[in-house]
């Protein structure tokens, strides 16, 4: 099964149960709770089903059906085709070939079970946990365009409210895309909490100041700034993510305590690079791999793991709010080699 | 490890020159190395398997005496494969004989449709003075519709749309109506944006297929992200299946993935790829060129575009002129700020080196192109009189001092850009002669 939410999450003491304090900054009151919370099982129910859809499918019973030659291709057409990348799928195999051979491992039961050992091992790298217990805490998204950053704020804006009962302030730094503003507050409206926007064409660390200056002000507890989609190859752009880091860092010691960069689980090797320079700039410290309701794997989150020791911390399932889950390794490795 | 794909098969067939032509064996270390090649570049595996298969025939008994060492001749041969597959020449959209003619555009969230809306209003506007209007379905992303009212105003598109608060925001209805409204106000082209949706929804492919059915587009484009891996073949079938698209719009193409999704979607709809989406500006868009685009998968650059974007620059008249001063070693400082003027206005320097062969991803990252050492050699130049510039061998002590005052720089970078422009110079005079500078080597000098 998946790791919790309270699992994810770094609090001071237990999680605070239900439904947040209106009071805190938050848009809708409490009163239609319960109704609200029927419809909330129900499409809960469905996100979940959804997740085990994308992560929980049966391997594929071909891989060692029967343990010839082709074995080792056959596996490593799946991890390919998963986008894992030539010299992950290499060092993978070539581990479990070694093992195979030399006669640890017997009958494919043995050997599907030790692969997805191997590939969840090369999945848990570094701190999978998100900690909050600073106040404010500061977490920021980057990554290319379109790869789900807006969207994966509001969702975690919504869960951070609705699981932990923590009051959430969102900023709108991307001012560059057009309606990018208009597009944040939708969610923030959609996830019950405030948000921050600057002018389109104006400063984005101003954006970001100004939202950190208001959580500390306000006593919220936590911040996300969401920033302008842009790729890794253009300098300027980098320059500025970077400079919008700096501000925050200036502003508030230890800030920001998380980066997220999103990766949109269709993406292939060039996912990688998109994560070498992100991280270079701006100091990544989690991937979240959006889009896993579709027919891609996201193995490229394996590859970056195993070459930059950046983890995974959240799987993107859909385009509703509930559609956030924590990543799980396990299950992440099975589906990888699932039956399509 | 991509970039020298060249460099790899020539260390592979080293031994072939014996011979003199291509056999099983030799051959075999080859194909190794273009499928690790292409899986690298993210064409899909099955794709690979089929390709290679196919490019061993042809390379099978391939002569190899001629002028190419056994490598280059692999390469070309792979390369002209390449460029056949992606769909040879040019393909190009249809128009309807009674307009307006109506594009659908279709695709995964996040591949760029918006954007590729505006950009492809924009194209026809500017290439085909044709009058454009835009559809705003996208009911269902917040903002989207904000979004598209910007751009497709930017386009300088009238956009249809409508608000929020519209009792009847059922995006198979807003297509409809947007045609009509296209009609009545003699619009030559409708573009309908939708939408992102995953290919396996089936209540929004079944969505799109209505919409299709509603507007009966001349063209539906399907939009995919050029950094797309190895699901693109799967995206494609199912897009081909429901909407039996005609074209293919890829985005994102100023990154630096190698593109091969746009080999696998050709390989498995046989759909053309029809533009290429290049940037965040509205005029970063352009004709697809599959000779290019196989040149890329390759990690060969794309001499064609820049030598195309070059043409659009600098007119025939400039060119003699600039021949004539290169002959007669009268080329100066001005004519090098012009063409550094020139130069940038074709684009960001950074993006403009990648298309030079040998300067993938990789080394660009390390050459880091700075555009504000671009604006002090700019005003460097400026800061001198014309006699210094024509002659900048004259540029020494007092006059170096001027200058670099003048420029805000220091005596060390006039310097720098003096000695620079003489070796510059030396290299286009060979240019003049016939001879290819190596470009790698300058640049390397030059940094
Ligand atoms: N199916 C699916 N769609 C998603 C998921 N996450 C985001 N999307 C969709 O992907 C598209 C782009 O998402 P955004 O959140 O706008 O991406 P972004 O990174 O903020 O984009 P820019 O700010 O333009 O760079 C939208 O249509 C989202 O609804 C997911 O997990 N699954
Ligand atoms: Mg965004």
């Amino acid at each position: 099964m998946a790791r919790d939410w309270s699992d994810l999450f770094i609090t001071d003491g237990p999680a605070a149960e239900g439904a947040p304090d209106g009071s805190r900054g938050s848009r809708d009151g409490g009163g239609e709770g319960g109704r609200q919370r029927g419809g909330l099982f129900r499409r809960l129910r469905e996100s979940m089903a959804k997740t085990r859809q994308a992560l929980g499918s049966e391997i594929q019973a071909t891989l060692f059906g029967e343990l010839d030659e082709q074995t080792w291709e056959r596996l490593e057409e799946a991890l390919i085709m998963a986008d894992v990348g030539a010299s992950t799928t290499a060092s993978v195999v070539a581990t479990l070939e070694e093992e195979a051979v030399s006669g640890k491992l017997e009958g494919g039961q043995a050997l599907s079970e030790r692969l997805i050992e191997l590939l969840a091992d090369t999945a848990r790298v570094g701190e999978a946990r998100i900690d909050i217990r600073a106040k404010p805490t500061v977490i920021m998204a980057v990554g290319v365009n379109g790869t789900g950053k807006t969207t994966t704020i509001g969702k975690l804006a919504w869960h951070l409210r609705n699981e932990l009962g923590v009051s959430v302030l969102l900023g709108a730094a991307d001012t560059f895309r057009a309606a990018a503003a208009e597009q944040l507050e939708g969610w923030a409206e959609r996830a019950g909490c405030e948000i921050v926007t600057g002018a389109e064409g104006s400063d984005p660390g101003a954006v970001a100041f100004e939202t950190i200056a208001q959580a500390r002000s306000r006593g919220v507890d936590v911040v996300i700034v969401d920033t302008a989609g842009r790729l890794h190859t253009q300098d300027d752009l980098m320059g500025e993510l970077g400079k919008v880091r700096r501000v925050i860092e200036r502003q508030l010691e230890g800030a920001p305590h998380e980066t997220l960069l999103t990766i949109d689980a269709t993406t292939g090797q060039n996912g990688l690079r998109q994560a070498k320079l992100f991280a270079e700039t701006a100091h990544v410290s989690g991937v979240v791999l959006t889009k896993l309701d579709g027919t891609a794997r996201g193995g490229i989150a394996l590859a970056i793991a195993r070459e930059l020791a950046l983890p995974v911390k959240l799987i993107g399932v859909g385009e509703s709010v509930e559609d956030l889950r924590p990543f799980d390794p396990d299950d992440f490795a099975r589906a990888l080699i699932a039956e399509s | 490890m991509f970039d020298s794909l060249a460099e790899k098969l020539q260390a592979t067939l080293s031994e072939v020159r014996q011979h003199g032509t291509l056999t099983e064996q030799d051959i075999d270390g080859a194909m190794r190395e273009i499928r690790l090649a292409l899986l690298e570049a993210d064409v899909n595996f099955k794709v690979v398997r089929q390709f290679t298969a196919q490019l061993k025939e042809r390379c099978l008994g391939a002569d190899v005496i001629g002028k190419l060492n056994p490598g280059q001749q692999v390469v070309k041969i792979v390369g002209e494969e390449l460029t056949e597959l992606m769909g040879g020449a040019s393909a190009g959209l249809s128009f309807s004989s009674r307009p307006p003619t109506v594009i659908l555009m279709a695709g995964l969230q996040g591949s760029g449709k918006t954007t590729a809306t505006a950009k492809l209003a924009r194209y026809l506007r500017e290439e085909h003075s044709s009058s454009v209007a835009v559809a705003a379905c996208d009911v269902y992303r917040p903002a989207a519709v904000d979004q598209l009212v910007k751009v497709g105003a930017q386009a300088g598109a009238a956009v249809y749309f409508r608000d929020p608060t519209h009792p009847d925001r059922d995006p198979v209805e807003i297509a409809s109506w947007a045609l009509e409204r296209a009609r009545s106000e003699g619009k030559d082209v409708l573009i309908v944006d939708t939408s992102g949706r995953l290919h396996v929804d089936e209540q929004l492919m079944a969505e799109l297929v209505r919409i299709r059915d509603a507007v009966k587009p001349t063209d539906v484009l399907l939009v995919v992200d050029a950094m797309t891996g190895q699901d693109a073949v799967n995206v494609a079938e199912s897009f081909a299946e429901a909407v039996q698209f005609d074209g293919v719009v890829m985005s994102k193409l100023d990154g630096d993935a190698r593109g091969g999704a746009a080999l696998s979607v050709k390989a498995v709809t046989g759909k053309p790829i029809l533009f290429a989406s290049t940037g965040e500006k509205l005029e970063q868009f352009e004709r697809f060129h599959p000779d290019r685009m196989a040149q890329r998968i390759l990690g060969m650059g794309d001499v064609m575009s820049l030598i195309e974007k070059a043409e659009q620059q600098f007119d025939e008249g400039d060119a003699r002129e600039l021949e004539r001063k290169l002959r007669r070693n009268e080329f100066g400082l001005d004519d090098f700020l012009d063409q550094l003027k020139m130069i940038r206005k074709m684009g960001p320097l950074s993006s403009l080196l990648g298309m030079i062969p040998g300067f993938g991803g990789q080394q660009l990252k390390n050459m880091k192109v700075d555009e504000r050492e671009l604006d002090r050699i700019q005003a460097i130049i400026l800061s001198m009189t014309p006699e210094e510039r024509r002659r900048p061998e004259l540029i020494k002590g007092s006059r170096r001092l001027r200058i670099a005052r003048g420029s805000g720089t220091n005596v060390q970078q006039v310097n720098k850009l003096v000695k620079q422009f003489g070796q510059m110079r030396k290299v286009m005079r060979q240019v003049g002669r016939g001879k290819m500078p190596d470009i790698g080597a300058l640049m390397r000098n030059a940094r």
